[in-house]
């Protein structure tokens, strides 16, 4: 007996009556004889819950969770609001399957609906789609578009850009013939002298990150006066909780907005599922992969909302699709949704100026040891980069041993940066956590 | 309960907030960095103010407008909605297995790696490949990335000509798509009135330029594909690869095996075989199975066992790259390897002997009242088409089928039918649900002839009825402005 498979012999039997037939196994008798799997899985027998949950114990206490994090680099460690995952949690949301029917799918509907309005607000762009996979997929998703519509076959991207998104953008750029350059950095920002010297008329879009890799905010307006080719689009990468003290991108002229919004109360869930997100112009709606909400009204003239502009989609328009995007992020787009409803306006400041008042407050206390310097002068707001003496992975493991997470180390990523390591403070830690983990970092 | 119409924009009113922080106390003098003027917002944030109750009941009421898997039966074929196990959503949550950064040091996330490890060994068991890589977030992206693996394939063998991929008509749209996004070019062909490949269609498009095949075993129209060996056969003497979209593994499971069938690559839905949500729409999980051959060619990083030990290798120069950040949807792969745990090897196998059960029970009783595609035993699902009617169309049996209760079948799709309604029960609903649904749609046919107009109007007791989807897509209206 398997507790999730309710036919009882009775019923085999009767249901094989009807068929016509005596044994389930004739069922298969169409699969060629040599094809047919002679031996059973060698997979284990079934497990209790008793046991599996005794399983997943043992499995737990081989990592080391919970710790204090101080570690960011594209997975964010904020607090998650109780609220949130009790509502994500309703079965009616997470058992769901996609809104094809909208008369029975309101809810999932009206939902993204609100997350592409909260997005489009939260980035200043005229509208949203129903979520992505993550950023990176996002960021080269967006590069797809800009592609597209200027049909022209290269990309820029400047080296502030996360190392993970550039990477993922360089294999979907490899398999379209679509060429990557990279912009060097000038003191932690994109350097706009080299921004300047290769992008070409050739240039298909312009990816930058604000706040970027190292936690920096970039000036965004100069890299779009820069950016003289109107063809050219203009990508840009952002925190969506940075917006809650920063010009959106919107303003400074983006056509293309992306990003993770892993932020809100996706978790860190050790890598994923996490949440990618795009906003765009309205000239660009109709080249914006992934599904997209719309409202509209039903017979009797309610207010309603259906999944639109599918006919971009791989489902009508196979290989002439826009994208191959066939799911979204439905949930951790829900998440989102709720916990931005939770935050609202205050809440979001509050947040962001957390996070930018207690990162400078880690710096200064890290600084106060002596023993590190801050290694790009300029403003951040959740993240920077501190330099030591010794090599970062020697003092995370000493950190790690008292429970800390400690900064990202970054020469394995820009070899220039030796012993640099991109330290994160977000909105959950405490002062008294930020004092003993500076403390630690002066004693090693 | 009374009607609920609104939007928590509309909830809204300034001053609220539903979200609180401890205080902190830092001296200004602190923060030497100040962000210049130009920089910061100029504008109000825009988000909605509600206090933590008011978000609550809106969401919760919202929640009370959508039909899912445990509200009732969801017959979507090639979706493969089965039940969700709760004991997955607890796993889930486990603290000490997803409160864990990505960029953790190997030894501190050792029972993660291990974890994901044994996913990879038995998902590589059920489908017979040599190697699994979970790092695609969705079935399409598994497509993409495997046909990745193909192209990197035979560039390696210094094969540039190789540029058509060959896919059935009767494919998922995401394969052309999933095709042409990786600079192929798609060919499609045709099937045979008995839903099979036509191999003689498909022995015109074997030369040189072939890269390779993909097909869904069973396909779209519920049937095994008897002449697979042949077809394997002819693909890799033309120097081609063959490709398995994995969408209805939930029929085979400990029957047969794609891996032996020939084929060289493949992706799996997690959400779909292995019982993780569809959370709405996402997210799911596409992880790839290969043969060894494909193996260099793996996006990275690859988890690996040495002296007891899990790591990740990037260190593979023939890579595609990387497809995703990090190592895939790893709360996803967690409640995958709870079910599989939960069910073990003869557990799956049972399952897909009752997925096919059950299907070919509600055909057999369907088949006498509604037209049928193909009349041959089917696997998980099987597709029925548009009965004869001077008004009524699949979409309007549909629309009633919501008046009974029910999630309506997957309709025009297959697109090689007309008027396709494709049904898959899966394995965990009961004879009574499945009898139950089979009434609704002998009703549905007897209103036909005797009613039209109660089918043509349906639905008529959801809390919505039909939308004007033209509507939608004329005046767009994406985002709420209040």
């Amino acid at each position: 007996m398997y507790r999730y498979i309710p036919a009882t012999e009775d019923d085999r039997k009767e249901m094989l009556g009807v068929i016509g037939i005596n044994n389930v196994d004739e069922l298969f008798n169409d699969i060629p004889k040599d094809l047919k799997q002679s031996q059973p899985l060698n997979i284990g027998a079934p497990m209790s819950e008793i046991e599996l949950k005794k399983r997943i114990e043992e499995l737990g206490n081989k990592n080391s969770s919970d710790l204090i994090c101080f570690r960011g680099a594209g997975a964010y460690d904020h607090y998650i609001p109780a609220a949130v995952d009790h509502l994500i949690s309703r079965s009616e949301f997470y058992t769901a399957y996609t809104p094809y029917q909208p008369e029975i799918s309101q809810g999932t509907l009206q939902c993204i609906f609100e997350y592409q309005t909260m997005i489009a607000n939260l980035t200043g762009m005229f509208a949203s789609n129903a979520s992505m996979y993550d950023g990176a997929t996002s960021a080269a998703e967006g590069a797809m578009v800009a592609a597209t519509v200027t049909k022209r076959k290269e990309i820029v991207v400047s080296k502030s850009v996360n190392p993970e998104t550039r990477k993922v953008l360089k294999t979907y750029c490899k398999f379209r013939d679509i060429e990557v350059v990279e912009v060097e950095l000038d003191e932690g920002v994109t350097s706009i002298k080299d921004l300047k010297d290769k992008i070409s008329d050739k240039t298909a879009g312009v990816i930058v990150q604000s706040p970027n890799f190292f936690g920096i905010i970039e000036d965004l307006d100069e890299i779009r006066e820069n950016i003289t080719d109107k063809k050219t689009k203009y990508i840009v990468y952002t925190d969506l909780v940075a917006m809650g003290m920063l010009k959106t991108p919107g303003e400074s002229g983006a056509d293309i907005v992306v990003g993770d919004a892993q932020s809100f109360s996706s978790g860190l869930a050790y890598g994923g599922p996490y949440l990618g997100f795009m906003a765009i112009t309205k000239e660009l709606i109709r080249k914006m992969p992934g599904r997209i909400v719309g409202e509209s009204v039903d017979q009797d003239g309610k207010r309603s909302y259906v999944l639109t502009l599918q006919a971009r989609e791989q489902h009508i328009r196979r290989y002439k699709a826009t994208s191959n995007i066939c799911s979204n992020h439905a949930l951790n787009a829900l998440a989102a949704t709720i916990c931005m409803g939770l935050l609202g306006k205050v809440g979001l400041e509050k947040m962001a100026e957390q996070c930018y008042k207690k990162s400078n407050y880690t710096l200064s206390k890290i600084l106060e040891t002596g023993r590190y310097k801050l290694k790009f002068n300029r403003p951040f707001f959740k993240e920077f980069v501190i330099e030591g003496e010794e090599s970062p992975e020697i003092i995370n493991e000493k950190l790690l041993k008292n429970g800390i997470l400690g900064g990202y180390p970054l020469e394995k990523e820009y070899p220039e940066l030796k012993n640099t390591s991109l330290v994160c403070t977000t909105e959950k830690r405490s002062k008294l956590e930020i004092d003993s983990f500076a403390k630690r970092m002066g004693e090693i | 309960m009374r009607e609920y119409n609104k939007l928590i924009f509309e909830i809204s009113k300034k001053g609220r907030c539903g979200y609180s922080l401890p205080e902190f106390e830092v001296e200004n003098s602190i923060i030497n960095l100040e962000i210049p003027k130009n920089l910061l917002k100029t504008k109000d944030i825009k988000l909605p103010e509600v206090s933590e109750n008011g978000v609550v009941r809106h969401y919760t009421r919202l929640s009370n407008k959508n039909f899912g898997l445990d509200t009732g039966f969801y017959p979507l074929g090639s979706c493969t909605m089965k039940y969700n196990p709760k004991i997955n959503e607890v796993i889930a949550r486990n603290s000490k297995m997803v409160n864990l950064h990505p960029y953790q040091p190997e030894e501190s996330v050792q029972g993660a790696l291990e974890m994901m490890y044994e996913v990879e060994t038995d998902l590589a068991e059920v489908a017979g490949m040599d190697q699994v890589s979970l790092q695609p977030a969705a079935g399409s992206h598994g497509e993409m990335t495997g046909l990745m693996l193909i192209k990197a394939y035979h560039e390696k063998n210094g094969d540039f000509k190789r540029k058509n991929i060959i896919l059935p008509d009767s494919a998922h749209g995401t394969n052309p798509s999933s095709a042409q996004i990786v600079g192929y070019n798609v060919i499609e062909i045709k099937s045979t009135p008995e839903g099979d490949v036509d191999v003689e269609a498909l022995k015109e498009h074997l030369n040189d330029e072939l890269a390779g095949f993909m097909l869904t075993n069973p396909s779209t129209l519920g049937i095994f594909e008897s002449n697979i060996k042949e077809i394997s056969t002819l693909i890799h003497d033309a120097g081609g690869l063959l490709y398995y979209d994995g969408a209805n593994m939930n029929a085979i499971m400990g029957k047969a095996r794609p891996g032996d069938m020939g084929f060289d690559v493949m992706h799996y839905n997690l959400h779909k075989t292995f019982s993780t949500p569809h959370g709405g729409g996402g997210p799911g999980c596409g992880a790839i199975g290969f043969k060894n051959k494909l193996a260099p060619f793996q996006p990275v990083p690859v988890i690996e066992k040495t002296n007891n030990k899990y790591h990740l290798n990037y260190d593979k120069p023939d890579s595609i790259g990387k497809v995703r950040s990090f190592y895939g949807n790893y709360g996803v792969i967690l409640r995958a390897y709870t079910y599989i745990l939960t069910m073990g090897g003869s557990g799956l196998q049972t399952a897909s002997e009752t997925a096919v059960l059950n299907a070919n029970y509600m055909m057999a009783k369907l088949k006498e009242h509604y037209p049928i595609a193909v009349d041959r035993v089917c696997k998980h699902e099987f597709v029925l088409t548009e009965p004869e009617h001077e008004k009524i169309t699949t979409l309007d049996i549909a629309k009633r089928l919501l008046d009974f209760g029910y999630h309506p079948p997957t309709i025009y799709f297959p697109l090689i039918v007309k008027g396709a309604m494709m049904i898959e029960p899966t394995e965990t609903e009961s004879k009574e649900t499945m009898d139950e649904f089979i009434d609704a749609m002998i009703t549905i046919k007897k209103e036909m002839k005797e009613d039209p107009e109660v089918v043509l109007s349906a639905p008529r007791n959801t809390l919505i009825k039909r939308i004007d989807e033209g509507k939608a897509a004329r005046d767009i209206i994406v985002t709420h402005s209040w």
